[in-house]
């Protein structure tokens, strides 16, 4: 296949995907602000909780509109740039995606309107039922989506047809409590929660530097101050990392990300700074941070986490063993009652996966020289110095948001909703965490790579037969409607900022002033 | 494991629940995207435009997911026709999403600002969120029907040899036609239910007549073109239907002029679907020329999901023939998920479907009442 259709197929799915996470994260954590801002309203009657509702509700309905907008492509992208993928995997994968429609977004998306519209026309407990409605759903939205992903990183609870030429499910139990798809939920869900925490308290500092809206400013600053705190302290220390002693993929992702070229005996240390060195296959200038690595990776303190060359290793007596099971299948291909044929397939399935690797060097892996098997085992690294930078600035960020958020819960608690150079601070870190989960995301899929789904099958394999010409298209296009919708949103966000909480439900004709904030807050 | 229902049966099932949620799909974001192709003819100024929006206001986004379910569950229960359909009709469908990514930030953003010119440009964003989609699925539709030019390869991957223009043959053009004429009719039967009695529902029964007699004579046409155009498929010999899900083993399929009538012949009830699709059109003609609301949309509904059935059991047990390759050809028996598979999804959809259903209910009773134009005044939450 054409080489450049895959790397056009890959910076398809990498922007749309990229793009569609800019609104996500923000509704599935909005969504569950609001919950807790109509929730002390109902307690206590209160109108102001409900203005601090309904503005924060403006700003999610805009924000949800793209979010909507943008996943539409991601649900039909399979089929459309991942024909093979779709195919090879689609009975183990389309399932959670098909659950996510029907438990999820359906929910999501029929409540949504109500919320908008329904407050007149609900009691204040059936209305927060129906915003409590929407929350759950995105949320679950996510769990569905992060068991699919899940799957691809650590694809358990599947085997190969050579009937079929699939991957087909064997329990579904294990695809669904699939340890790496949860911890990935919940560092997933925390992210978003932390992000929503990010923009109501940016937005809050920022009312609260100007002056305007001092009573829903400080309500907000409030419950983001508290809210960020727990969800800041879930993501980092519910981090991914308690999948990366699972599979060899898993453990390749980990020593990339750390550069760890030379397994790593117990207890590891954590590379805090170094410069990984692609060429010469070693990290320069490395600064330790002793036990800690170990601990995170292994949960233990005596057990070693394994380096890439190890892993190297490894994958070259995959892909050998690979090519035995190819063999056999080529062989089932032409004969599926060959007894001997599915006697060595039983024994070498595993692996695969492994043998198609060597088919972006040769038609069939059968022909691979020892040579080629050698040089092919590297292509199981993935870019080191992508991850090990793109994980330091993710975590980097994540312990600023720790300290961030304890340092405004500590002035909240004191009541000091006025600390000018805090206040700056909220304002000015408004687009962090927007780059920490985009990294979170480049980890997850780069730190995959040469897979689409791990061991099982290459990215090169899993793109549909299209184009150049049709990729660039649909890439163009997408670009263009992309950007020019991302500066109408990011236009009207700021208008209903600038118009503040008390005139955000229909436009006051341009230049008339906004209602005048009542003095009792 | 035993599982308790076998798999040509669990087969069959899928091909009626991915039927079922397509005909969902066409029958509620159906009259939304009528609604969306009707804006610009069946209201003139901005207050008669903010109403007809709020007909569907508060419901479009629930409606979509009809859509979106229906891609998710064909990927789960189809992955072959998933994989196979999307990446063929790769443009096509790519200019679907982009329109219908213009239809969710058109109702949202429309509102946002009082300028003329930023609402008319949502306006037009709305017309083409509904009629290109529309329009696509028509002519998506029809290419199914003719036979799609893909072949497999021993690894089961597809190659698609068509081209986007090819997309559009004559009679596709019709199905797409067909499938505007269809939904405009069901999007003008809703106005005329939800939309306060006035000029926006004169205009909407007038233009709603004219897409109901298209309908009518578009889908005869059709009818007549798939039974004498040549069109047809057929399986030589006896298909396995509890065989592997590999097109390229078993029984083969072969072109069969006139093989779309077969079902008709040996399963007389299936001319229910081609009838409802006539006589739904019917009623609402009645409805429109005499103003009853309900008879219109009633009849609307029955006439959308008829003809939809129509396509469905014509080329059962086909849901994708090849016409490059007819031994490609994607069947009921051939291109499913797993018996465990489809098992699981089935009891996943029996307990969230009807959950959906109640929920959906309960919204639409809270929101009942016509939307007028005295309430935007008075109402902020409209859009």
């Amino acid at each position: 296949m054409d080489p450049a259709v895959i790397d056009l197929s890959r910076l398809q799915f990498a922007l749309t995907a990229l793009y569609h996470f800019l609104f996500v994260p923000l509704t599935i954590g909005l969504s569950f602000m609001l919950v807790i801002m109509e929730s002390v309203y109902v307690m206590t009657k209160r109108p102001i909780w409900r203005t601090v509702t309904r503005f924060w509700g403006v700003l999610f309905g805009i924000n949800f509109a793209l979010g909507v907008a943008t996943g539409i492509t991601m649900e039909f992208q399979f089929g459309m740039n991942w024909s093979y993928y779709s195919h090879y995997v689609g009975d183990i994968f389309g399932a959670p995606l098909a659950i996510e429609g029907l438990m999820a977004f359906f929910l999501e998306a029929t409540f949504v309107g109500l919320m908008f519209f329904g407050w007149d026309k609900l009691k204040p407990v059936s209305h927060l039922f129906v915003t409590f409605m929407v929350a759950l759903g995105t949320n679950l939205s996510a769990l569905w989506i992060l068991v699919a992903n899940g799957w691809m990183q650590n694809p358990i609870g599947a085997a190969f047809n050579p009937d079929t030429m699939r991957m087909e499910v064997s329990s579904f139990r294990d695809v669904l409590f699939n340890p790496v798809a949860q911890a990935k939920f919940v560092h997933t869900v925390s992210a978003g929660y932390v992000i929503a925490s990010v923009f109501v308290l940016g937005v809050s500092a920022w009312y609260l530097l100007k002056g305007k809206h001092i009573g829903v400013a400080k309500r907000s600053m409030t419950v983001a101050a508290a809210f960020g705190l727990a969800s800041s302290l879930s993501v980092v220390v519910l981090g991914d990392e308690s999948g990366y002693a699972l599979t060899d993929n898993q453990k390749m992702k980990l020593a990339a990300l750390e550069a760890m070229w030379e397994t790593e005996p117990a207890p590891a240390g954590l590379t805090a700074f170094g410069i990984p060195d692609l060429a010469a296959r070693k990290t320069h200038a490395e600064i330790k941070i002793p036990y800690v690595l170990g601990l995170i990776a292994t949960r233990s303190f005596d057990k070693p986490v394994e380096g890439i060359f190890s892993l190297v290793a490894k994958a070259e007596d995959r892909i050998e063993s690979g090519v035995v099971a190819y063999g056999a299948v080529e062989a089932l291909k032409n004969n599926p009652s060959d007894v001997a044929a599915r006697a060595t397939f039983e024994q070498h399935r595993r692996d695969l996966g492994y043998a198609l690797l060597l088919k972006r060097y040769v038609e069939d892996p059968r022909t691979a020289s020892p040579e080629l098997i050698k040089k092919t085992a590297w292509d199981a690294v993935p870019n080191v110095p992508v991850m090990f930078w793109a994980f330091r600035i993710m975590a980097g960020i994540g312990v600023l948001m720790i300290l961030m958020f304890a340092t405004a819960f500590v002035l909240v608690t004191l009541r000091k909703h006025d600390v000018k150079w805090f206040l700056w601070i909220a304002v000015l870190a408004l687009p962090l965490p927007w780059i920490s989960t985009e990294l979170g995301w480049v980890l997850a899929e780069v730190g995959r790579q040469p897979w689409a789904v791990d061991g099982v099958l290459p990215t090169f394999l899993s793109a549909s037969s299209l184009t150049v010409p049709q990729l660039v298209t649909s890439i163009a296009v997408f670009t263009l409607l992309y950007g020019a919708l991302a500066v109408v949103e990011v236009g009207l966000i700021l208008r209903a900022i600038k118009k503040g909480p008390f005139a955000q439900h229909d436009p006051v004709p341009d230049g008339e002033p906004a209602e005048p904030e009542p003095m009792t807050a | 494991m035993e599982l308790p229902i076998d798999y040509a049966t669990l087969r069959v099932i899928w091909w009626a629940l991915v039927g079922i949620l397509l005909i969902g799909f066409a029958l509620t974001d159906g009259f939304d995207m009528g609604v969306g192709t009707l804006l610009p003819f069946v209201a003139k100024d901005d207050a008669e435009r903010r109403m007809v929006i709020n007909t569907v206001g508060p419901t479009w986004e629930g409606n979509q997911v009809w859509f979106i379910l229906g891609g998710g569950a064909i990927f789960a229960a189809w992955p072959f026709v998933y994989a196979i359909t999307f990446s063929g009709f790769y443009l096509a469908l790519f200019v679907v999403l982009s329109a219908m990514i213009l239809r969710p930030v058109s109702f949202k953003y429309r509102s946002k600002r009082p300028s003329a010119k930023w609402r008319s440009f949502w306006d037009w964003g709305l017309f083409v969120g509904g009629f290109v989609p529309v329009l696509c699925f028509g002519v998506a539709l029809g290419n199914v029907l003719q036979g799609a030019p893909f072949r497999l390869d021993t690894d089961l991957r597809a190659f698609y040899e068509g081209s986007f223009i090819g997309l559009f043959s004559p009679f596709a053009l019709l199905c797409g036609l067909l499938s505007v004429s269809m939904l405009v009719l069901h999007g003008a039967a809703w106005l005329t239910v939800k939309a306060e009695d006035g000029p926006v529902t004169e205009r909407a029964r007038r233009i709603g007549e004219i897409a109901g007699l298209a309908s009518i004579v578009l889908f005869a046409a059709g009818g007549f073109w798939v039974a004498f155009g040549g069109m047809g498929f057929r399986i030589e010999g006896l298909a396995d239907a509890a065989g592997p899900s590999n097109p390229l083993r078993g029984a083969a399929a072969v072109r069969a002029p006139g093989a779309w009538l077969d079902n008709y012949g040996r399963h007389g009830w299936m001319m229910i679907a081609p009838i409802l699709g006539f006589v739904g059109a019917a009623l609402a003609l009645y409805g429109m020329r005499f103003n009853k609301a309900w008879a219109a949309f009633g009849g609307s509904s029955a006439s959308t999901f008829g003809i939809v059935a129509t396509v469905g059991v014509s080329m059962f047990p086909f849901i994708l023939p090849s016409s490059y390759d007819p031994r490609s050809s994607l069947t009921v028996w051939n291109a499913s998920s797993t018996h465990l598979t489809l098992f699981v999804m089935m009891i996943v959809t029996a307990v969230f479907l009807p959950l959906i259903l109640l929920y959906t209910a309960w919204v639409y009773k809270v929101l009942w009442g016509k939307s007028t134009t005295g309430a935007l005044a008075t109402n902020p939450d409209l859009y």
